[in-house]
């Protein structure tokens, strides 16, 4: 696929792209995850992971901190809404400059390491700044509670409603940002993340940065300075996840300390792992497969697998309700593990290149002429292909 | 090895016949030395390269050809001596800034980029060329840039790879690999390539087509200095042979020289008949 989408023009993909996310609460409503939080959950940890495989998947350096940026995403974005306005829009923005200017400061230190090197430091960074937010930097990020909105925030911009009772919510100059408009916003949002991303990956930068990933020692001796290119790689998906981070307290004003640990920079890197990284689509079925587990696997108990298996006999229901038991509901962990395991280990490309080799083989199968010998060369991402030099 | 005396005589002549040229010497390596340790990898070499000549640089295993280079190129900082390049030091400046002063390097195991096509192989450098050290041009689109890509077929022509140019590099030969490396050298336009061995490892016919290809290029008068095993190669393209041994340039001069020259046989070839 991603072959497939490497012919077509920008303005062919990103028409596919629009008409797919626009459409999501309809095809979504089948397999049950049409309601407007998981949606916006989908295009939220889609800008997350898009801006994470700028890094991981062009580059190779694989930052396990990359939730620090999500976390002063957040908090940028909620001050803005106590301090500023309601408006989402200075809180998008804030929340993009402060981690851009985060990335900045933490990619100039862990960038001067490559490989397990640099994971570490950035991981070191992240547990850092987690602590950080919840102990000392507690007037700002207010700790364990969290960073909330209050009746009495300042709200200088908001004067004329600020005589209106409760917390008022999040808007878009006006428009309520809850529910399904909630949705339609982060997937505008996710919209022109993507067309930046593609733009990314098919300009000279992009084609640099993979050369960095495929043999850093050669581009220097080539003449490019390769530093400059990696950290404004990190800068960039940095602010992409800063971008994230403020997109969740636009739907859900709060932001808490766990936004930075370490697992929530886990799982931006097993989202495009399991996808694909270094592939335009793979980090968001990634973050579709992963959000989806989590939200709707995690749901199902014992009793709707009986409603599932209601139409067997009911020696075979009880059967099959004890084997996948373990599997769902709060053995979700478990399913996910597993499926994690067999794609690293049979398709090391991820899902897409599962998709990729589909393709191929029909290809193969009905023009037999029409895949050529680059076909075959397609399994980029090796499991440990992790680093620079 | 140990009767090889250091020819003074020899030597000295040899250096008299370069500093008449000196004016129009490309990269002067002056009083280097290297120490690994204990060992002596390279001591008080001076060497001038000419302009638009082909200099080879032979000797035995573990003379120090390879640490020469890597001292010109700026992978190692030579203990003692400088590196002059177009009349700028080399001494201690960064791969890529060395690069772009117009000095490119072949290596001996192809570097290349294993995970991009043999197009995007020659792009890179071709980019590098026009964009320079750094360039954020995130918002232009690859396939736009006709120039490059021109440039890059027709690198890939001139070594004859062009029928894999849309496969990925880690697919093709060793030999091949080779030759993508050289198309990725040349299409940077360099005042002076360096070739490490550039037939290593290379199947006779293989070889033949490198040395072609060099020859074709030696026409538009690029300088080159050759490190080599090969004296079929070094003979058939040579214009200015040095000879290193432990560490020292015990003679230099033209191949006809150096093809009669005794010590040269007594210390390299082993008495082998050229």
């Amino acid at each position: 696929m991603k072959k497939i989408i490497a012919t077509q023009s920008n303005l062919s993909v990103m028409l596919i792209f629009i008409a797919v996310v626009l459409s999501a609460p309809l095809w979504l409503t089948p397999i049950g995850a049409n309601y407007p939080d998981l949606l916006q959950k989908f295009a939220i940890f889609g800008i997350f992971a898009i801006g994470f495989n700028i890094l991981f998947g062009l580059t190779g350096y694989l930052s396990f901190g990359h939730a620090v940026f999500l976390g002063i995403g957040s908090y940028a974005a909620v001050w803005s809404f106590k301090l500023l306005t309601m408006n989402v829009v200075p809180a998008i923005i804030f929340g993009i400059v402060l981690s851009g200017l985060f990335a900045a400061v933490i990619g100039f230190i862990s960038l001067r390491r490559s490989g397990i090197y640099f994971s570490i430091l950035t991981l070191a960074f992240a547990q850092m700044s987690y602590n950080l937010a919840y102990s000392v930097l507690t007037p700002i990020t207010n700790g364990e509670t969290g960073l909330q909105l209050r009746i009495h925030d300042p709200r200088v911009l908001d004067a004329a409603a600020a005589e209106q009772s409760g917390i008022p919510s999040t808007t878009l100059f006006g428009l309520s940002m809850s529910g399904y408009s909630g949705f339609y916003f982060c997937a505008v949002v996710l919209i022109l993340a993507f067309y930046v991303s593609l733009k990314i990956f098919r300009s000279p930068f992009g084609l640099k940065l993979q050369a960095i990933k495929s043999n850093q020692t050669r581009m220097k001796y080539t003449g490019f300075n390769t530093r400059p290119y990696l950290l404004t790689a990190f800068i960039i998906s940095g602010m992409y996840a800063g971008l994230a981070g403020a997109l969740m307290a636009v739907t859900d004003p709060l932001a808490g300390a766990e936004r930075m640990q370490w697992t929530a920079s886990g799982e931006v890197v097993l989202m495009t792992i399991l996808g694909g990284a270094g592939t335009l689509i793979g980090p968001l079925l990634g973050v579709g497969i992963i959000k989806y587990f989590e939200n709707i696997f995690s749901a199902l108990n014992e009793d709707a697998l009986h409603t599932i298996f209601n139409f067997l006999p009911e020696f075979l229901e009880n059967f099959l309700v004890l084997i996948t038991h373990p599997f769902v509901g709060e053995g979700w962990h478990l399913t996910l593990g597993a499926l994690f395991m067999i794609i690293v280990i049979f398709l090391p490309g991820g899902v897409m290149e599962g998709i990729n080799r589909v393709s191929n083989f029909v290809k193969g199968k009905y023009f037999s002429d029409d895949s050529g010998p680059d076909s075959k060369a397609e399994s980029r991402l090796q499991p440990g292909d992790a680093g620079g030099e | 090895m140990d009767q090889i005396q250091k020819p003074k005589a020899d030597y000295s002549l040899a250096m008299q016949g370069e500093s008449e040229m000196e004016n129009n010497s490309v990269l002067e390596i002056t009083d280097v030395n290297k120490n690994f340790g204990g060992l002596r990898a390279l001591a008080d070499v001076n060497l001038s390269i000419e302009e638009g000549k082909i200099h080879a640089i032979i000797g035995p295993n573990g003379a120090g050809k390879s640490t020469l280079l890597n001292v010109c190129i700026g992978r190692l900082a030579p203990d003692t001596g400088s590196v002059t390049f177009g009349g700028k030091n080399m001494v201690g400046l960064q791969p890529h800034e060395i690069n772009h002063a117009g000095m490119v390097r072949v290596f001996q195991t192809p570097e290349i980029f294993p995970d991009l096509t043999l197009l995007q192989n020659v792009m890179i450098p071709a980019l590098a060329k026009r964009d320079g050290m750094f360039c954020f041009n995130a918002f232009k689109d690859m396939r736009d840039q006709k120039d490059i890509q021109d440039e890059a077929d027709h690198a890939l022509e001139d070594v004859g790879l062009i029928k894999f140019r849309n496969n990925m590099a880690a697919t093709i030969s060793r030999g091949d690999k080779r030759r993508l490396e050289l198309a990725m050298g040349l299409i940077q336009h360099p005042k002076l390539l360096l070739l490490d061995e550039p037939t290593a490892g290379m199947a006779r016919h293989d070889t033949n087509r490198t040395i072609e290809l060099l020859q074709k290029i030696k026409e538009r008068g690029m300088t080159k200095v050759i490190i080599e095993h090969d004296m079929h190669v070094v003979f058939s393209l040579a214009d200015h042979i040095s000879v290193l041994a432990q560490g020292e340039i015990i003679v230099s001069g033209a191949p006809d020289e150096i093809r009669g020259n005794p010590i040269v046989k007594e210390a390299y070839l082993g008495g082998e008949e050229l």
